[in-house]
């Protein structure tokens, strides 16, 4: 168990690309953090910096009280799960798991004991004598965790472990991965691309970029602090809407009305200088069908809008409506919104705003409905850097 | 349905013929070599009367016997073309699989090339050559040529081997605590054994059944492999044909490659055909 810091680190592949840029980080012993990003961003590359399967073009790497940028990976005393799992095919599970306290020369009784034992935590006990091909998905993933947990690394490395598992399995492999890292309170790194296991998983979450890491915090300050437009739209889902905004005064200009601005907000956006464009960014859950807000009401304004669609999830409902604006130029939101594909483009592009209002709401498509926006949540951006006003 | 019906038995009775086709001279060499001089001229599959003389004949008089200093030599010429072929093959078949360096295509379209190049064009000029180089009738005289154009074959299968070893298993075992010659030695290694297998037992059929460089560049039992031998068979005096021995011998040197085709067919049928079917 170790610390790990990252100081510095850059990373030049041959053809000159550059993966990752001035990347620093200090991961606490027994930390599980999170690496996320849209895939291409760099999260791998970094991963594979600290495992020592790619050199370090610059910056210094320390696990616990070394550095070891010239360290082999073998010598680094890190575990690693790999995205498709790598395990190999002509041993038996039993072996896979074995494979490195064997290298270690650990005597054969321990070995037995060990691997029994995390067959056993990881329920794979009866497939300990099959071959990794006659295995499920979920089995193999379990026996690429197993080859990892048996050796009490100083930490876990884990590049997105559970991608190639169907979403059902992903969410139950997702709960028992936080469970054991907790249990054995390892210091981890986990690579994903999916902010929900990020959210769900991290004691704290990287959020990457191009190479370039956005912001570092818990689940809980990325979400009400988001640093930028980028971070503000990959966190959270469905994702932030996106609305061109004027300040003046104490208000800001919104297609969907005006705002009243926080004290906070106020003083940054005055600093910012006013009548300047900005970006408004509003959370779905920052809204609420009008006639199911109580006391809350005064804490924000209410609007009509013409509701094109409602997605019943169960315990919520997505109200989906337009609002009269061009949409938001940004690099960072077209950039989210490729990544993503169409399953949740951020509301950038099309003036189209998703809402997440209560089951218990008759909001229907084509209403011409009243809702409610929370004020205090707004959250405003520079339109030119995408930074957040509020942490400028 | 129907259609599906008929199709199958269109098939089935291609293939009957095409294997009656093939195995109808084997089995008939087989009778032959079961007859006895009288009878070896009756025309019948079944033998009337069975002996094992023709097979006793090869191996009598011990070294100097017809087969035996022949089939020494087949095992022993075979044997080192594939082990130098194999050894060669896999550096090769490695760079080429795992590296980029400019030339590769090359090197592949050039081994390629050399392999559809006609063994008989090859055999004038090599006569010439090795006698002044005293490679005639010797072992080397052999193996090299083998080596030409086992070599390409060994290498187009071992590179189609090679590329579908999933090499990121290097990179796991690092991680593990392996250094660069375990991985390769407990990962590796296993992993590319049955591809190099299955290479090895190719061009081990491929030297083993020459008959071109065989008969051209032999002269002596000292180096004749045993289908050159076949046709220096004489008859028990010089009014009889040795038609009995032959047989025989022919059935001896077919024997070994079937028991391995039958024994490896699965792998080899996966080796021909890796590159053509995921590639
Ligand atoms: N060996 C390499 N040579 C050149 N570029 C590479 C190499 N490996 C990865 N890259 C590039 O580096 C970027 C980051 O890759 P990676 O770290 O794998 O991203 P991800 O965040 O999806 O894990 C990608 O644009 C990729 O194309
Ligand atoms: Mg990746």
């Amino acid at each position: 168990m170790a610390e790990i810091v990252l100081d510095g680190i850059s990373k030049r592949f041959d053809d000159g690309f550059e993966a990752v840029k001035d990347m620093n980080l200090e991961i606490s012993d027994g930390e599980f953090m999170i690496l996320v990003g849209p895939s291409g961003c760099g999260k791998s590359t970094a991963l594979r910096m600290i495992a020592g399967l790619e050199d370090i073009t610059e910056g210094s790497l320390r696990i616990g009280d070394n550095e070891v940028n010239d360290i082999a990976p073998r010598d680094r005393d890190i575990a690693m799960v790999f995205q498709n799992y790598a395990l190999y095919p002509h041993m038996t599970v039993r072996e896979n798991m074995a494979f490195p306290l064997k290298l270690a020369g650990a005597p054969a009784a321990e070995i037995k004991d060990k691997v029994e034992h995390a067959a056993e935590t990881l329920d794979l006990t009866q497939h300990l004598d099959r071959k990794p091909a006659n295995l499920s998905g979920g089995q193999r993933q379990r026996v690429a965790m197993g080859r990892a947990i048996v050796r009490d690394p100083k930490a876990f490395l884990m590049d997105e472990p559970l991608s190639n598992l169907d979403a059902k399995l992903r969410v139950q492999m997702r709960t028992s991965v936080a469970r054991l890292q907790k249990e054995l309170s390892t210091t981890t790194v986990y690579v994903t691309h999916d902010q929900t296991e990020a959210m769900t998983l991290g004691d704290r979450v990287a959020v990457m970029r191009s190479g370039i890491l956005q912001q570092v915090g818990s689940p809980a300050e990325l979400y009400d602090h988001p640093r930028n437009i980028f971070v503000a739209g990959f966190i959270g889902s469905p994702s932030m809407n996106f609305l061109p905004a004027t300040v003046d005064g104490d208000r800001a200009k919104l297609a969907i009305g005006e705002v009243p601005l926080s004290d906070e907000l106020r003083a940054e956006a005055a600093s910012a200088g006013a009548g300047r464009d900005l970006v408004a960014g509003i959370r779905p859950e920052a809204f609420e069908d009008a006639t199911l807000v109580g006391d809350a009401r005064d804490r924000g304004i209410t609007f009509r809008a013409k509701i094109d669609l409602v997605e019943s999830m169960g315990s919520e409902k997505y109200a989906y409506f337009e609002v009269g604006h061009e949409g938001v130029a940004s690099k960072e939101l077209a950039e989210l919104a490729e990544d993503a594909g169409l399953a949740e483009t951020p509301s950038g592009g099309a003036g189209q705003v998703v809402a997440r209002i209560e089951a218990a709401s008759e909001i229907k498509r084509g209403d011409d409905a009243e809702l409610w926006f929370d004020a205090t949540t707004l959250h405003l951006f520079d339109v030119e850097s995408g930074q957040s006003l509020r942490s400028a | 349905m129907k259609r599906g019906t008929r199709e199958y038995t269109v098939w089935s009775v291609g293939m009957i013929v095409i294997i009656i086709a093939a195995l109808f001279p084997v089995l008939w060499i087989l009778s032959l070599s079961l007859k006895d001089p009288a009878t070896i001229a009756d025309g019948r599959l079944i033998p009337s009367e069975w002996t094992f003389d023709n097979y006793e004949a090869l191996f009598t008089g011990g070294f100097d016997s017809p087969l035996l200093r022949p089939l020494i030599n087949s095992v022993l010429i075979a044997l080192i073309s594939t082990s130098i072929a194999i050894v060669l093959a896999s550096f090769t078949a490695y760079a080429i699989a795992r590296l980029d360096f400019p030339g590769k295509l090359v090197i592949l379209g050039g081994a390629l090339a050399i392999a559809m190049f006609p063994a008989i064009s090859t055999v004038g000029p090599l006569f010439d050559m090795w006698r002044n180089l005293g490679l005639y009738d010797t072992y080397p005289g052999l193996i090299i040529p083998y080596l030409t154009f086992a070599l390409p074959l060994a290498i187009y299968t071992l590179v189609a081997f090679f590329r579908e070893i999933p090499w990121d298993l290097e990179q796991a075992a690092a991680v593990d605590g392996a250094t660069p010659f375990q991985a390769f030695r407990k990962v590796i290694v296993p992993l590319a054994a049955p591809g190099v297998f299955t290479a090895a037992i190719l061009v081990f059929i491929f030297c083993w059944n020459d008959f071109v460089f065989a008969i051209s560049l032999t002269s002596t039992n000292s180096s004749r492999t045993v289908p050159a031998a076949l046709a220096f068979f004489t008859g028990d005096s010089q009014f009889t044909a040795p038609t009995g021995n032959i047989a025989a011998a022919a059935v001896l040197v077919t024997i070994p490659i079937i028991i391995f085709v039958l024994f490896f067919q699965r792998r080899i049928v996966a080796g021909l055909t890796s590159g053509a079917v995921k590639g």
